[in-house]
């Protein structure tokens, strides 16, 4: 049903020149103007294009970031600060950046969970969901070089831990991860050369999201996207063209999104970083209490709710790399969540487990907040292990609605005639 | 292409696979340096040793000294802190192993063998959790020094021991003691 003839018909002479040659305009009309979409989607189909938004935004800043900052040892601290002080309108654009970052996670984050709510990942969807975990997987490390740039203490002990972690492989093969650690590093330690490199990282990483998103978009345009019933289009009727129908909801709530965005960066720009990287990477002094920033908190939960090195660095890569089975381990027939009583509850706790964890992640390593950390360690593994794979047989769904249309109008009998 | 079956090769096949292998080696052999480059260069491998004055080190005192860019532990100990790190028994360690790169790799992590011959009360350690590589606190005197009166590290709760072995939590190796000598009574050469 995705699969549809554009439209287009090119009416001056340049463009039908053009048509001939390059149909990049045919494309675009067919993709982003009269591109069906299923009538019922609701809010939560606008994060994606939130999402393409953000990529931008972050971009945009980014490179202009980039004509300010200094990537050594000695100067980014300083440089981060030239830009909030000195460089005209720096202050504005260094702040839509930092605070983009966690917006952007914001809003992967709401999407991720409505692509597990509605069963979007199910097939024929199993390409698209596996490049939004790949995705996913770049903007985490983009996000963490990123953040070792201002070369503040959180910066310099972020990267300190998180490049470690590889150094739990010393326990399989011995001195390997030493190697490993010390090739990521430049050094014996975490220095100048290091941030160097993850600067020239960080700004070609975004580039490479760009290219994976374009395949993600392909790959929804090729299946067409999910709805709130999980049912598949099967008529026109139950379609709705892209433009203005879904552009013009995507636009309402990228800028209710904005609005709250902005109040961040006007208000609130510190608000989600951390005091301690305002003092300057020291490597002989660690701060008391590091804590990633609070979109990693809960893979930071895991990591530390068990108590061996190497056992904990693999629970915390698989809890993120177990998304990309989620289509086989999931057995239910039915996609959405909506008609799945059973699972529904499931869910839930699946995402106050997240949540617990990532409350759980910002506290320190101790007492009673490690016991809690690895009861939901326990229960996020569970879910996806033990959780999907028997609920989805065992459970009887509710009845489905016979077409997109009639969940939307009612039964046939009582649906206006229609176009 | 293949006009042939696998069974009768024939010439062409033989260039196109040892083609193919050449290539194949080239790309791999071309890859090698823009991996290497990453490596530490030679002005860091260039293996600083650094000279530290103990004399105005008290009992019961300790510095930190910074070496190849690691903040190296140098505690004065009291007669105390030996006595305990000397009654540990080896099967109550978490990690059994010196980590003396002056030692053989598998020497048992007695006191002796994290220490230097008459000097007991020199302890010498790379500061730097073999967790996930903070610095454990310890070091001042009002710093917190963990269940075992040696080192706590506040990121992960790791606590060491008096002789810096590992004892509780998530960290699996003992603190590493670098290669250090004493030139003279109160002078250590570091590396």
């Amino acid at each position: 049903m995705a699969s549809h003839e554009s439209t287009y018909r090119p009416t001056s002479n340049i463009s039908k020149w053009l048509d001939a040659r390059l149909p990049v305009q045919r494309m675009m009309h067919g993709q982003f103007v009269d591109f069906p979409t299923p009538r019922n989607i609701n809010y939560l189909w606008t994060t994606g294009g939130l999402l393409t938004f953000f990529l931008a935004v972050q971009i945009v800043t980014g490179i202009v970031l980039a004509m300010h900052y200094m990537p050594s040892a000695a100067d980014a601290f300083n440089s981060v600060e030239h830009i909030r002080r000195n460089v005209n309108y720096g202050w504005l654009i260094r702040n839509i950046h930092a605070v983009g970052a966690s917006f952007f996670f914001l809003a992967v984050y709401i999407h991720i969970a409505r692509g597990l709510y509605y069963g979007s990942y199910k097939a024929p969807r199993e390409v698209l969901w596996i490049l939004g975990v790949v995705i996913f997987l770049l903007m985490m490390a983009t996000a963490f070089m990123g953040y070792s740039l201002p070369w503040g203490q959180m910066s310099f002990w972020a990267v300190t831990v998180i490049t470690n972690l590889f150094s739990s492989i010393d326990s399989i093969i011995p001195g390997l991860g030493t190697r490993i650690v010390q090739w990521l590093w430049g050094g014996y330690a975490v220095s100048g050369t290091t941030l160097n490199r993850f600067y020239a990282l960080h700004y070609l990483l975004p580039f490479v999201i760009v290219g994976v998103v374009g395949l993600h978009i392909w790959a929804l345009h090729v299946v067409g996207q999910n709805n709130p019933t999980g049912l598949d289009i099967k008529s026109p009727s139950d379609t709705v063209p892209m433009a203005p129908y879904a552009v013009m909801k995507d636009v309402f709530a990228l800028s209710v999104f904005v609005l709250l965005f902005a109040w961040f960066v006007f208000y609130l720009p510190d608000y989600l970083g951390h005091p301690d990287n305002y003092i300057e990477a020291n490597p002989l002094s660690t701060p008391p209490h590091i804590v990633p920033e609070w979109y990693f908190l809960p893979y930071y939960a895991i990591l530390r709710a068990i108590p061996d090195k190497l056992m904990g660095v693999i629970a915390m890569f698989s809890s993120i790399l177990l998304l990309i089975f989620v289509p086989w381990l999931d057995t239910s027939r039915v996609r959405s969540t909506k008609y799945r009583p059973v699972y529904k509850w499931f869910f839930w706790l699946f995402v106050f487990t997240v949540v617990a964890l990532g409350y759980l992640g910002s506290k320190p390593a101790e007492g009673v907040y490690v016991q809690w950390a690895r009861v939901f360690t326990a229960y996020y593994f569970i879910h996806l292990l033990v959780v999907l794979p028997i609920v989805g047989v065992m459970e009887t769904a509710k009845p489905l609605p016979r077409s997109i249309a009639e969940s939307v109008l009612g039964s046939p009998a009582a649906a206006p005639k229609h176009r | 292409m293949a006009s042939h079956s696998a069974e009768d090769p024939n010439r062409r096949d033989f260039i196109v696979i040892l083609a193919q292998a050449f290539a194949g080696v080239g790309a791999a052999v071309a890859l090698w340096p823009f991996i290497h480059q990453m490596n530490p260069d030679a002005s860091t491998q260039a293996l600083a040793s650094i000279e530290v004055d103990l004399s105005p080190v008290k009992e019961g005192q300790a510095i930190t000294v910074s070496w190849r860019g690691k903040p190296v532990f140098i505690r004065n100990r009291t007669a105390e802190e030996v006595k305990t790190a000397k009654a540990v028994k080896l099967t109550e360690l978490k990690d059994p192993i010196a980590r003396n790169e002056a030692l053989p790799d598998r020497s048992p992590a007695t006191d002796q063998n994290r220490t230097k011959k008459d000097k007991e009360n020199w302890l010498v350690l790379v500061g730097i959790c073999t967790h996930l590589g903070c610095i454990p606190k310890g070091q001042s005197m009002g710093d917190a020094k963990g269940d075992y009166g040696g080192w706590f590290c506040p990121c992960h709760g790791s606590h060491y021991d008096t002789a810096g072995r590992i004892r509780l939590g998530p960290a699996p190796q003992n603190l590493l003691v670098p290669p250090y000598e004493f030139v003279s009574n109160t002078m250590i050469k570091i590396g």
